[in-house]
């Protein structure tokens, strides 16, 4: 009927968009550029919406608590968590993990912890953002 | 094929693998004369990915995250198959309250994936609008998945013998909440996938798969419910939480409408298992019982036991897409997971084109494709096929063994070289 298509679309041009725009409230012509310049600190991003509690993020570990037990690397399905013989410590790609949060359970010292970090893709998955203990 | 003046009139049209009528690669080849289909052939084998093998490279726990990026929407359905199946192969019983928690997850992601179909019926009939909206409607039901599980797809819920996660108290209000959201909106949507005239021109009456043709080519889920099979296996072999639940088969004629089975009457039936889904969970919070989430808490011990487990388990589930099925097989002597074998619900529903598509038009076949809700990177995982569509379809015996003495040949004249 047209009186309520009429309604809906002066009601949708009233409300807050569904969407949360981000990281810029407008979209810019050059991504990278904008990136860049958020880097630098020109321009400020537009808040995320809220991260609910228990958010499976990046994941944080404690290299000093770790006793070399090798036990989160047996679950790790992506392959993401290398034992490093020399140190007796694991090395952990970010861009491998499916943050599934298993060496987060298994882990009897609590190394591992999940943090509210979202932001993880990059162009070098090598960087140093994207491997811990490298 | 028939002939007039010794001219052909049927025309072979393929469709697919890809092709923008679809959202998968998946290829059908159509028999036309003018507009009329007059047979359909599907050609599954297109997407496949090797997710078995992976698995069966890995072991039991390891491939728990894996098995739910077999498909991006129904991925608790495949994790939960993979883990009740694993529990069956060791003997492991999940807790009653782990039961509740899992059902409460699965009739969750029900509701997404049927709003979400929603959406895509109404994209494949011009109908953009409808898809934004109901897209829009099922962040909803994920922003809860997400309180409840830590992200919006590929939960990471299951574990052998219960959940990771706990549904508490506090999370209820959540859950009524958004409950309370799709009741509300549950008319809007009837109003426009049952009662708008344009859709109904566009779905009534159109790809009927009647009762008989439902049977015999063995079809599960909405599909055939639609066409008033009663096949369900949450009731007929129920599993998680659902024995002491009180649902009832979803087919058309309970709502006063009949069971033609026609693309109408499968939206019909997605509609109202969303309201089923809202009155499970309902239930499930009502009558969760208190104790631990899962039988086994401490999982290096759960390491060590399936390290050296044996047996074989089979873990069945009425999907959103109908009934689906893994086979585990462990062995003593390998650490990996030996066997691993899954039937997704798409696999059934596939043969179940061939008379949907029987004289109906060209213009018919996106939605027609659609409304089984077929998911092929769930299905296509056993078999690799090799069909060139462009100038040659198929090779004959004599031409791949003329293949095969050319290819011998040119190594035999590199070697001599």
């Amino acid at each position: 009927m047209p009186t309520t298509t009429i309604y809906t679309l002066i009601k949708q041009l009233l409300t807050k968009k569904a969407t949360n725009p981000f990281p810029v409230k407008y979209t810019p012509d050059n991504m990278h550029a904008a990136a860049e310049l958020i880097e630098k600190g020109e321009v400020e991003i537009n808040p995320p919406v809220e991260i609910p509690e228990n958010y499976r993020g990046k994941i944080k570990y404690d290299k000093e608590c770790c006793i070399g037990c090798k036990l989160c690397v047996r679950v790790c399905p992506s392959e993401a968590l290398i034992f490093k013989e020399d140190e007796s410590k694991v090395k952990h790609y970010v861009s491998r993990c499916t943050f599934c949060g298993q060496c987060v359970d298994i882990c009897p010292q609590d190394c591992f912890e999940f943090t509210d970090e979202f932001l993880v893709a990059g162009l070098d998955k090598e960087s140093e953002d994207l491997v811990i203990n490298p | 094929m028939d002939e007039k003046d010794g001219e052909e009139t049927t025309y072979e049209v393929p469709i697919g693998p890809i092709h923008p009528a679809l959202k998968e690669p998946f290829l059908i080849k159509f028999k036309l004369d003018g507009e009329e289909i007059v047979d359909a052939d599907p050609h599954p084998g297109m997407n496949h990915r090797g997710i078995e093998f992976m698995g069966m490279h890995r072991n039991p726990v390891k491939v728990i995250p894996l098995s739910e990026r077999i498909c991006g929407i129904c991925s608790i359905v495949h994790q939960h198959m993979y883990t009740t199946a694993v529990e069956h192969a060791v003997d492991i019983v999940p807790t009653n309250r782990a039961r509740y928690i899992r059902t409460i997850m699965m009739e969750l992601e029900r509701i997404h994936s049927h709003v979400l179909w929603a959406g895509v019926a109404a994209h494949e009939i011009g109908f953009d609008t409808h898809l934004h909206f109901t897209w829009k409607i099922r962040e909803k039901v994920m922003d809860l998945l997400e309180k409840i599980s830590g992200n919006r797809v590929n939960y990471s819920m299951w574990t052998f013998g219960g959940v990771r996660r706990d549904i508490t108290e506090d999370m209820h209000p959540d859950i009524d909440e958004t409950l309370d959201y799709y009741l509300d909106l549950y008319d809007k949507l009837e109003d426009i996938f049952l009662g708008d005239p344009s859709i109904r021109h566009r779905t009534k009456n159109i790809g009927i798969l009647t009762e008989e043709d439902a049977m015999k080519l063995c079809g599960v889920g909405p599909t055939v419910r639609a066409s008033g099979v009663k096949k369900d296996v949450r009731i007929d072999q129920p599993y998680a939480a659902y024995g002491d639940l009180d649902i009832d088969y979803v087919i058309p004629s309970r709502y006063d409408y009949e069971d033609v089975g026609d693309v109408f009457s499968k939206t019909l039936v997605r509609l109202k298992e969303v309201v089923q889904s809202i009155n499970i969970i309902r239930q499930c919070v009502e009558k969760m019982p208190e104790g631990e989430i899962t039988s086994e808490p401490n999982m290096a011990a759960l390491l060590n036991k399936l390290k050296s487990a044996e047996g074989e388990g089979v873990g069945r589930i009425e999907a959103p897409r109908g009934e689906a099925m893994h086979y585990v097989r462990l062995v003593e002597d390998n650490e990996d997971v030996d066997c691993w074998k899954v039937r997704a619900s798409t696999y059934n529903n596939l043969a179940t084109y061939a008379p949907m598509f029987l004289g109906e038009q060209i213009a018919d076949i996106p939605i027609i494709a659609a409304s089984i809700d077929p998911c092929i990177g769930c299905m296509d995982r056993a078999e690799i096929v090799d069909v060139n569509t462009g100038e040659k379809e198929e090779y004959t015996d004599e031409e791949l063994h003329e293949l095969s003495v050319q290819k011998t040949e040119r190594m035999l004249g590199g070697i001599d070289e």
